[in-house]
């Protein structure tokens, strides 16, 4: 029986000391926030005094660092239940807002607004995804692993099935979807480190590292979760207060939760004006024509590049012949040395310009109406009918996705093992959902404030008069922001307007006229984001891999201190690992992180649930579950997914099962994985009394017979 | 340890039958505020102080939803934990 035996929870603190503890707490981390709110006034103050921009990012960003290392440092340990658990002592509410530093994680802070800004209600899947899978986690996980009470997710596995092959399965699937994660969060601490400070992307990584792993190294989960609590503190102020500063300045209100849905109806009016804009018809004429052309070009690119080269070489030619000035000379050769190399070449630029060129063809620059529910029309023909169908079950596919692979990431599950008692597991679950609440019920409203100041302000602004930010981040990389005068009238039109998801959080303050020390402080709200997630999911690969496949699998009789040491050593193999990858730019950091979810939800769901609520579930049905679940979504997303099928070279044409999107992959591990569990352990011998016990065990807070 | 076949005794097996009664509301609960009232979002677009009322639904209403079920959980819970005298041991 492991479980009850050897339980590691050592002793329960008494109720007094857990109140002491708590109180001071409480003061800490008052004083720690009125520190933090004076700190950012003086830098305020400092900027009005003429503090350069460039100081004040470096000042931010190295006094956060300090912190979360001093914190690492004062929070060292080598004790097991410390590191692995914080001592199993950690308040609800404290929990509460440790998870919510470790599951906001760089996408949910700096892509989320963004991609509700580009797609209105459709990325509305994220939203209610993102929170509604806590439900889950409050009503079928959360307060039965903690009353198992050890250490990992695969702990729980290796107990309730039994043999090392389910622990081990879960070890795989845990380090898979943590590490694909990690990756995307030490890439956004590289991008802000080196947009904060003006660094090298790479430095900017290994800088950002040194914070991740001084914190982690030294005091494992303890360092972790008080680093987190402080860390989920700035965020939330960084996330917040720009947002409630454009409230006021559109509507007067502070709350813009509120409100927003007035200025929704203004966006909906201004997309309706801004569609049948006579300036705005002209310039996506024009893009439609670009396509044509490049349409033309891409039937005979051989053909058409040679054109192109003849007519540049002429070009060049005449106007040295005319000794015209030699901007124009320089201009002409550049543009011959820029065009495409050979065949394929060609072929690959041009059908990315057309692909940009047929998105700008189409009104408000291919986002769709910012209210509009899923695509297509029910009302409409077969082929609109179908498009409506398609988008509403892939929005469905997404947040069942989303739900399931939150219920099941092995760094959020394992955070429910820290808290006192069962009972203080459930009420944590509650903070966590309302601290994480606060974020994603403000992402919306973000998107339409800023949308509304873009239509509003930026739209019909001469070329000459645009902002300076624009400017500024349009030279950081034109992928983010970008602009061109297409019609030649000198006045901004949406469509000639290209915006990245990215910058809409990181440019708020700038697109709303706030001082820059706002612009630090977002930046190191991202920051504390990324580092946060990247912590606990670093911790979870280590303690997987010393603790699961160490000291449960290899050497059961290594003493804890060299457990611990192991955990340190690997935790740092990983994080090389993991810093090596993100500088080497992965083309595609959010299919990363969406595949983790699909991933989790595969593995993880079934086999837990129906460890905990079905007697019966024998260990083979749960490793066969978690194999073909996870081994169907990798399927689906090799053949499916086009980054994917490019590496691993699948040329056969893309077929989509019900016209479900790669991202979306995790549906079919999920349901394959319950239907495999549950047969497969109906035709296997039932579990023995001991496993019974262990069920029985977990379903009631207090333990023993009565 | 009881050593022979399980045998619960009758507060234990209430409690659990409560528990996944209210397990089961709640999820039916989480289910129609997450899947029905998106699968007819199209037709739920009335005006809601300026949201068309499903786009508010998914934005803020379904995530009070949630708060409140995951709260409500928590706090039924601890009753019934002591009403049948299975809250953990103080020490």
């Amino acid at each position: 029986m492991t479980g009850r035996t050897d339980s590691p929870s050592g002793p329960t603190p008494t109720r007094g000391a857990r109140a002491a503890f708590r109180r001071n707490l409480d003061k800490v981390y008052g004083w720690y926030t009125g520190g933090f709110v004076v700190f950012v006034l003086v830098l305020a103050v400092l900027e009005r005094f003429g503090l350069s921009r460039r100081w004040i990012g470096i000042v931010f960003l190295l006094a956060t660092i300090l912190l979360y290392a001093g914190i690492g440092i004062m929070s060292r340990t080598t004790d097991a239940v410390e590191y692995y658990v914080a001592g199993r002592r950690v308040p609800a509410m404290y929990n509460g807002m440790a998870t919510g530093a470790d599951w906001m994680s760089a996408a949910s802070f700096i892509s989320l607004a963004g991609t509700l800004y580009l797609t209105g209600y459709n990325g509305l899947a994220f939203i209610m995804g993102w929170t509604g899978g806590y439900c889950l986690v409050a009503l079928l996980l959360a307060p039965y692993l903690r009353k198992f009470g050890q250490f990992t997710i695969p702990d729980f596995l290796g107990a309730r099935y039994g043999g090392n092959l389910p622990r081990l399965l879960g070890i795989a699937a845990a380090i898979l979807c943590s590490f694909t994660y990690v990756v995307a969060q030490i890439y956004g601490v590289g991008l802000i480190t080196s947009r904060l400070t003006g660094v090298a992307f790479e430095l900017g990584i290994f800088l950002g590292l040194g914070g991740i792993l001084v914190c982690s190294f030294l005091g494992g989960m303890r360092a972790v979760t008080w680093t987190q609590v402080t860390q989920y503190i700035i965020l939330i102020a960084a996330y917040l207060i720009p947002v409630m500063w454009l409230s006021v300045k559109q509507t007067g209100m502070p709350i813009p939760q509120l409100v927003y849905g007035f200025q929704l109806e203004k966006v909906s009016a201004m997309e309706k004006r801004l569609i049948d804009d006579p300036a705005e018809i002209e310039v996506r004429e024009i893009f439609r024509k670009r396509s044509v052309e490049l349409a033309d070009k891409l039937k005979d690119p051989r053909a058409a590049l040679a054109v192109d080269k003849a007519d540049a070489v002429k070009k060049s030619a005449d106007l040295k012949a005319a000794h015209a000035p030699d901007a124009d000379i320089v201009a002409a050769e550049k543009a011959l040395y820029g065009l495409p190399k050979d065949e394929a070449a060609a072929r690959r630029v041009w059908t990315a310009a057309r692909a940009v060129a047929d998105v700008k063809a189409k009104p408000l620059n291919g986002m769709p109406l910012h209210t509009q529910q899923f695509s297509g029309d029910p009302h409409g023909d077969a082929g609109e009918q179908l498009e409506f169908e398609v988008s509403r079950r892939n929005f469905l596919a997404l947040i069942v996705c989303l739900m399931l692979g939150t219920a099941a990431l092995p760094h959020i599950l394992m955070r429910y093992y820290t808290t006192p008692s069962v009972k203080e597991a459930r009420e944590s679950v509650t903070w966590s959902l309302f601290l994480i609440f606060l974020l994603y019920v403000t992402a919306p409203a973000l998107a339409v404030l800023v949308k509304f100041e873009v239509f509003h302000v930026l739209v019909g602004t001469p070329f000459d008069q645009l902002p300076q930010w624009m400017v500024a981040w349009s030279k950081v990389d034109p992928t983010l922001l970008s602009v061109a005068d297409v019609n030649r009238d000198n006045i901004l039109q949406l469509n000639e307007l290209s915006i990245g998801g990215d910058i809409i959080v990181l440019a708020m303050p700038e697109i709303g006229g706030m001082p820059y020390v706002m612009s630090a402080l977002v930046a190191a709200g991202g920051l504390a984001a990324a580092l946060s997630t990247a912590d606990g999911l670093l911790l979870t690969i280590a303690s997987g891999l010393s603790h699961d496949l160490y000291y449960k699998m290899i050497d059961p009789n290594a003493s804890t201190a060299r457990r611990v040491t192991i955990s340190k050593v690997l935790l740092l193999i990983v994080a090389l690992c993991a810093a090596y990858l993100a500088a080497q730019k992965p083309a595609d950091i959010l299919f990363l992180v969406s595949a983790a979810f699909s991933f989790a939800a595969a593995a993880f769901f079934p086999a837990l649930t129906l460890g905990i609520f079905w007697k019966r579930a024998t260990g083979p049905a749960a490793s066969l579950g978690m194999v073909t679940g996870l081994g169907i979504t990798f399927y689906y997303m090799l053949m499916t997914q086009p980054w994917l099928r490019e590496i691993f070279r699948v040329t056969s044409p893309v077929v989509l099962w019900w016209g479900i999107q790669p991202i979306s992959a995790g549906v079919f591990g999920v349901a394959l994985g319950f239907a495999v569990i549950i047969l497969v352990s109906l035709i296997t011998p039932a579990p023995g009394r001991a496993v019974q016990h262990f069920v029985e065990d977990l379903r009631y807070p207090r333990s023993g017979a009565d | 340890m009881p050593h022979h076949e399980i045998e619960l005794s009758e507060s234990r097996r209430r409690h659990w039958r409560s528990n996944l009664r209210v397990t089961g509301v709640l999820l039916a609960a989480w289910f129609v505020v997450t899947f029905v009232v998106t699968f007819y979002a199209r037709e739920l677009s009335f005006s809601f102080f300026g949201w068309p009322f499903s786009f508010w639904m998914a934005a803020q209403g379904s995530l009070v939803i949630y708060c409140l079920i995951v709260w409500f959980y928590a706090h039924h819970m601890a009753l019934l934990d002591e009403r049948h005298g299975l809250q953990e041991p103080e020490e």
